[in-house]
């Protein structure tokens, strides 16, 4: 059997280990665009005319694939599941939306226990933000699910096209220099100290613009909750750019943020009916697998190469949706 | 700034991470192992599974009126079909951060560090409401 597969395998191993990721993704990205053309004939399509296993089984496979460039992009899993699936699979975007916040909730719940203990999430910079931005969630859960499902794609589009122009400008500061805490964050003693493995030593850490930190983490739960997109993407540059917090605490308190924040508004899709073990467990089990995979191989994945094939898959998906509710392509 | 002295981890943090870990494991087996069940066959679906396709590319109104199943926590009378099954164990994994804030609030009372304990309660009442199933919209 080495032999049947010999000098082809070998070509391809012999390739940089980017090329190679970029090809795999190349392919993720032709399978998803292909998906309903291959099985449907390009119509709108319920996935009727195929046995029922096959579509999640196809969801566990590109979950799976999802799941290993999610972590080496730097992004949830949420907001790769919503616009891809929603996009490209039959599944309604109501029921994509829940098993999307379930995908982003288990994320965030595999990864809350070791970011606690190291000290790279932060309770007490959590839970203010965290308090608001779950309330909001579930009023944008709620009006998510109120508006016509044109409405909510076609804002979906607009929302990942703004994310992939986010993603590939925003700056990042690793360790922002915070002169002085506002008053509020010195009131509630936010500020700490982690240890960062990297650099081998322990940095102080304290906060800025905590007022305005609350405003904009009340409208991120309403994304959040209408889109069911895990809200890492603005999270992050919100704790990190706004507030001063370091680029690693930022990242894992806004993991630990997106676990209370995809819980409520995780309850109102459940309460809604809008969650399809169908289409939810598998997601959430491909999406994890995936994780897995992709955390290991984050020492030897180059990042910047992972997370252009993410945002080129971002905007294809965002178009996607975007002419999908527009009843251009659908 | 810099500090090469590893820093101690709150207790709290500490408690929050035990209990986040046992629940999203038990709520993750919960979920994965009823939908096994229910692909099996062993537990039926409320829908068959032959005739899902037909339903989920429905917007959810018309999915919940062709179905016939019931919002809110009316769900949980399901429970002995598979499709519903799967979902008590999704209900696990949105819970289990009511059940971390419950564990951390007597840290906090005790410490008498009150702004955080109300914080605590205000979370676990915003995921209350949240699960209670009184915030409905018209389908």
């Amino acid at each position: 059997m080495r032999e049947s597969t010999g000098p082809t395998a070998r070509r391809m191993t012999d390739l940089p280990l980017s090329r190679r990721v970029r090809t795999a993704a190349a392919v993720l990205l032709a399978i998803v665009v292909c998906v309903p053309d291959a099985f449907a004939g390009g119509a709108p399509d319920t996935g009727a005319g195929l046995a029922w296993w096959i579509w999640p089984l196809a969801l566990f496979a590109v979950c799976f694939a999802l799941g290993i460039v999610a972590v080496p992009a730097g992004v949830g899993g949420g907001v790769l599941f919503v616009p891809i699936v929603g996009g490209f699979f039959p599944f309604h975007l109501d029921f994509v939306r829940g098993a999307g916040l379930l995908v982003a909730l288990a994320s965030a719940l595999a990864a809350g226990p070791n970011l606690l203990r190291v000290g790279l999430a932060d309770l007490r910079l959590a839970l203010p933000l965290a308090v608001l931005a779950s309330a909001s969630s579930i009023v944008g859960a709620l009006v998510g699910l109120a508006l016509p499902s044109a409405v909510v794609q076609t804002a979906l589009g607009i929302t990942i096209l703004a994310i992939v122009a986010l993603m590939a400008s925003a700056r990042k500061s690793e360790f922002p220099h915070v002169a002085a805490p506002d008053r509020l964050s010195a009131a509630l003693a936010i500020h700490g100290v982690f240890h960062d493995v990297a650099r081998g030593e322990s940095v102080r850490w304290q906060v800025r613009r905590t007022p305005l930190g609350l405003v904009l983490f009340t409208g991120i739960g309403v994304l959040a909750g209408m889109f069911g997109l895990g809200a890492g993407w603005a999270n992050v540059p919100v704790l990190n750019l706004v507030m001063g917090a370091p680029l690693k605490v930022s990242a894992g308190t806004s993991s630990f943020i997106l676990s209370l924040v995809d819980s409520s508004a995780a309850w109102v899709y459940l309460n809604q009916g809008a969650v399809l073990a169908i289409v939810a467990v598998p997601s959430v089990a491909g999406m994890m697998l995936g994780a897995r995979i992709g955390a290991r191989l984050l020492t030897v994945l180059k990042a910047s190469v992972v997370r252009r094939l993410v945002l080129a898959l971002l905007t294809a998906a965002g178009l996607r949706a975007l002419l999908k509710g527009l009843g251009v392509w659908v | 700034m810099n500090l090469h002295e590893r820093p101690a981890v709150a207790e709290e943090q500490l408690r929050y991470a035990r209990v986040l870990e046992w629940g999203a494991r038990l709520g993750l087996a919960a979920a994965v192992l009823a939908f096994a069940l229910y692909i099996a066959g062993i537990l039926p679906g409320r829908v068959p599974l032959e005739e899902l396709p037909t339903f989920w590319s429905l917007p959810l109104a018309d999915y919940l009126q062709r179905s016939a199943t019931p919002v809110g926590w009316k769900w949980i009378g399901l429970a002995m079909h598979g499709d519903f099954a799967s979902i008590i164990g999704i209900a696990l994994l949105s819970s289990v951060s009511v059940a971390c804030l419950a564990a951390v609030l007597p840290i906090y009372a005790r410490r008498a560090d009150r702004v955080y304990a109300i914080l605590c309660v205000l979370a676990i009442g915003v995921l209350a409401l949240a699960a209670s199933g009184v915030l409905v919209v018209g389908h």
